[in-house]
């Protein structure tokens, strides 16, 4: 095809930056080829092109936001030109799955293989299960120019209006919006007739449904958020509050040189989740300290078994196991609080989401099934989706429906710290910089080194009250020195 | 579908402002289409007896009563002279012709395959269409129908008669009667009228409810009115035809009709009779009910807010499937069809469909009229600039017009525009782009427009709201 456009991002996005160019005008590219690199909310991406041919525009530029279905690039095909709907040879055309029977259901469309679609779903997609309305067909922003391969007329979001060929319905205005952000809202599965607007005298811009498009209340079925919910926040309400806080800045200039960098979405993301966490949420922090003596000896015993069975045996490895055990011996620390069903919902599963700091930014992918796992399986999982984290591949799925979330800042050499709950989950455990301490050991009337780990919980007061906090630091610190406790109650 | 690797197969049914349109979309999107029609060439009525043909002749009706009126700012071109065989030339060769051949060519270059013949749905899958007595089978795995309308006249009003017009035969320009009434003050009766009075025919209108363009908002009527009553013989409102009966013979032959009204009863004698009475949807015929496609009780395919029919692979669009019986509304719902059909999310929601009346002067209306905001009990303000506060309007012989903003209070946003005057049907485009982006007052009135000129009057219409137009005193705001 000719002209290039952003395709669908996946289910809730509508925007990137564009990081990087990867080609110019007069390439040549083959199908597939990499274009260029976007960034969305969560996900580093390289945009494929669809077709071969010859680049004859760029219609972007590196660090320009661009949105789903924008021209991006014009390739004048080379051996695409069955690619091209119209005059085309048809017989050419791609897929054309016979719809012997026309289904209102969208029929998602095989796309060739680099279609970024799961892969380029940001971790932070806020409320995924909400994000879909059925008829919404998010693959149909996909394919802008390409030949309709398997039509499947979609019910569009606005109601009929009855069978009347009248502009609209007796009684009812049109929406106070233009054609083209009327339209944004049907592909975007947002009822324009239920979006407030923000322009003058009420006029709906498309940014007014974009915030609509985040701010669809969860269907009911939707309920147990918990789930299967991004470890960051939601977006849900987020651009209110922070238009809240939004203040007008000084010009700082005046004392003294200033420079200006745009925010990675990434980063851009995780300012909205950690806002949002940190104002809903009433944190208590509690700090406790472990003598993990025992355990680095146990470390020190078996890091050689896990490493030859492809693991990294590290104290963060063990911790998990530990609180595995503590979150099945506390069940509340292992649930969510449903505000409007004023519900806890406790999870029968421990999947434990891991801080990891990349160049990127932090990402927190998690863990399954922590407390059904051994410690070299989970050393072992550990390493890779560490690694995976780094190099930026991972998907979605492994950022979503975390439980409990473990982040480390000892490595870096921090002590006590205060960590944000990963909403929704009600509680974070931080690990600080063990150190060797004199430790009065009483028995043998003597100061003995001892390993010492500080540890930093924070938890919801909503649902978890302090002295519930101190029990349960308290048996991973008791856990930590008996390791037959996570035996007997784990 | 026959090859599991061939583009799913549409048939357009009908190739007039809905067909072709929806046709050439199709095609472009790479469907396997085929289009069929009666006619040797797509364009259906409206190219072919329809706006474009009356259009033309409107334009020659609008230079002859500018010639002759231009005598009042002293230009005499003594009576024009009309060769009605050239001007008739000029309408089927050089406007009809090369429109519709052009289109022909058009539907070759995107390889849109057409048959010619009328078209019978046999299944879900299957048209029939019979061409000159040999029978072509069309398969699709969707169908577009776009069969149209054609004239109605009421049973009082039939008459087999050449003295008897619809607007076909008036469009034809056979002749230019002695006198001609006119049946029906609706838009087509009134360009029929302006069309016929210039060339030099006696006219008579004659309308059964109280007021020309009934539906019309009555300020914008009353600018047609004024001219309509100059220009023609008579006017009369409220008033119907019984009877209609051929009177005379050769040259004098003539209709008799019996005319009933308020205080009026009595027969006149009118050398040519044109009913203008209105249309009626082409939904007979089509083998419809083996399809399971539903029609109304006025004729009209019910279709949903897709243009799908009860059938959900067949849809409906342009008169045929609803009012207002109008080419571009036709249009635009072939493009939401075909984007349906593509998968894509549309729906037909246009806030405003232009409507013109090619008189003299024109009458154009867009969006919410003041008459519908009434009858739905909707809350609305207007604002109004008369013409003769215009110094383009001045600049004409003929100043007539007015220029009216339907608002909606508080937001102060355009919901509709009405404007009489002339060149009221090319403002109207401006007027539908500020109701269809949601413009308010202020966008219309911040927005510089060119001086002198008559799309001013939209932006003065703005200020008049505030009582700050600088060329007309109204009450503040």
């Amino acid at each position: 095809m000719p002209d290039f456009k952003l395709p669908s991002l996946g289910e809730d996005i509508q925007e990137a930056d564009v990081l990087k160019l990867l080609v110019s005008e007069g390439d040549t590219v083959t199908v597939d080829q990499p274009l260029m690199e976007i960034e969305t909310e969560k996900a580093t991406l390289d945009v494929p092109a669809e077709a071969a041919g010859t680049i004859s525009k760029i219609h972007v530029a590196e660090g320009d936001t661009i949105t789903v279905g924008q021209l991006i690039i014009t390739i004048e095909s080379g051996d695409s030109a069955a690619q091209q709907a119209p005059s085309a040879e048809p017989a050419e055309q791609a897929a054309a799955p016979a719809p012997a029977e026309p289904t209102p259901a969208p029929t998602e469309e095989p796309k060739p293989a680099e279609q970024p679609e799961a892969e380029t779903q940001p971790s932070s997609e806020p409320e995924p299960e909400v994000e879909a309305p059925p008829e919404t067909p998010s693959s149909a922003p996909a394919q802008p120019a390409q030949a309709p391969s398997a039509p499947a007329p979609q019910p569009a979001a606005r109601p009929a209006a009855e069978q009347t060929a009248a502009t609209a319905a007796p009684g009812d205005q049109p929406a106070f919006a233009s054609p083209s952000v009327r339209k944004f809202a049907r592909e975007v599965g947002v009822d324009i007739d239920t979006v407030q607007g923000s322009g003058p005298g009420g006029r709906i811009s498309e940014d007014d449904v974009k915030l609509a498009s985040r701010n669809r209340p969860a269907p009911a079925a939707a309920a147990p958020a918990a789930s299967a919910e991004a470890p960051a926040a939601p977006m849900a309400g987020a651009l209110g509050t922070l238009a809240a806080e939004f203040r007008e800045l000084p010009d700082f200039s005046q004392w003294g040189p200033v420079s200006r960098e745009k925010l990675s979405r990434l980063r851009r993301t995780v300012a909205r989740n950690m806002s949002q966490s940190w104002t809903e949420i009433p944190h208590v922090h509690l700090q406790h300290h472990a003598d993990i003596t025992a355990m680095e000896d146990l470390r020190q015993q078996f890091k050689e078994r896990a490493r030859e069975a492809g693991g990294n045996l590290t104290i963060s490895v063990m911790m998990l196991k530990v609180v595995a055990s503590a979150l099945r011996a506390h069940p509340k620390v292992n649930s969510s609080y449903d505000v409007a069903a004023q519900e806890l919902i406790l999870k029968d599963y421990v999947h434990i989401g891991v801080a990891v700091d990349t160049d990127r930014g932090l990402v927190v992918p998690k863990i399954e099934d922590v407390d059904e796992k051994n410690i070299i399986e989970l050393s072992i999982e550990l390493n890779e989706i560490a690694e995976r984290a780094r190099t930026n591949s991972l998907t979605v799925e492994e950022m979503r429906g975390s439980t409990f979330t473990v982040t480390n800042l000892g490595s870096l050499g921090t002590g006590y710290f205060g960590p944000i709950i990963n909403w929704p989950e009600v509680a974070v455990l931080g690990l600080g910089r063990a150190q060797r301490q004199a430790v009065w050991n009483a028995e043998k009337n003597a100061f003995e080194p001892r390993l010492i780990m500080p540890m930093s919980l924070g938890h919801d007061h909503r649902v978890i009250d302090g002295a519930d906090g101190a029990r349960f630091m308290t048996w991973i610190v008791e856990a930590i020195k008996n390791p037959m406790l996570m035996a007997l109650e784990g | 579908m026959t090859n599991e690797a061939s583009p799913p197969r549409i048939a357009v049914l009908g190739a007039g402002t809905g067909g072709y349109p929806a046709a050439f979309f199709a095609a472009e999107r790479g469907f396997d289409v085929t289009l069929i029609d009666e006619r040797e060439a797509p364009g259906g009525v409206c190219l072919w007896e329809g706006c474009i043909p009356s259009k033309a002749l409107l334009h020659a009706a609008q230079v002859l009563t500018d010639a002759r009126e231009a005598a009042h700012i002293g230009l005499n071109f003594g009576e024009p002279e009309v060769d009605l065989d050239r001007l008739r030339e000029w309408k089927d060769r050089e406007v009809v012709r090369k429109m519709t051949s052009g289109l022909g060519q058009l539907a070759r270059g995107r390889k849109v395959r057409t048959v010619r013949g009328r078209g019978r749905f046999t299944g879900r899958d299957n048209l029939r269409v019979a061409v000159d007595g040999e029978v072509t089978d069309v398969g699709f795995d969707y169908a577009i129908i776009a069969t149209g309308s054609r004239p109605t006249i009421p049973p009082p009003l039939r008459l087999e008669s050449d003295r008897v017009w619809d607007s076909t035969a008036a469009l034809e320009l056979r002749e230019v009667p002695a006198t001609l009434l006119v049946v029906g003050g609706g838009y087509i009766g009134l360009e029929m009228a302006t069309l016929y009075a210039a060339l030099g025919s006696q006219v008579t209108v004659v309308e059964m409810t109280s007021s020309l363009l009934p539906g019309g908002d009555p300020d914008l009527v009353k600018v047609l009115a004024e001219s309509v009553a100059e220009r023609t013989h008579e006017v009369l409102l409220e008033t119907r035809v019984t009877e209609m009966r051929e009177s005379g013979d050769g040259p004098n032959g003539g209709v008799e009709v019996d005319l009933l009204g308020n205080d009026l009863d009595e027969s006149r004698t009118y050398a040519r009779v044109l009913i203008a009475t209105g249309r009626r949807p082409n939904s007979e015929e089509l083998g419809l009910e083996t399809v399971g496609v539903q029609v109304n009780d006025k004729g009209f395919i019910v279709v949903d807010h897709q243009r799908r029919t009860a059938e959900p692979s067949i849809f409906a669009v342009g008169d045929v499937a609803g009012e207002p019986m109008l080419a571009h509304k036709a249009t635009h719902e072939a493009r939401v069809a075909v984007e349906v059909i593509a998968g894509e999310p549309v729906a037909w929601e246009p806030a405003a469909i232009p409507a013109v009346v090619y008189t003299d002067p024109e009458v154009a209306w867009t969006g919410l009229t003041e008459t519908e905001a009434r009858r739905r009990s909707i809350e609305v303000e207007t604002a109004r600039f008369p013409w003769n506060a215009s110094g383009r309007a001045t600049t004409f012989a003929n100043p007539r017009g007015v220029t009216k903003l339907v608002i909606e209070p508080g937001t102060q946003r355009i919901l509709g525009v009405g404007i009489a005057g002339r060149g009221a049907g090319e403002l109207i485009g401006e007027a539908t782009l500020a109701v269809e982006m949601g413009a308010r007052l202020d966008d219309l009135r911040l927005t510089i427009h060119a001086h002198p000129t008559l799309s001013e009057t939209l932006m003065e219409a703005a200020e008049t709201f505030f009582g700050t137009s600088p060329h007309y005193m109204s009450r503040r705001r």
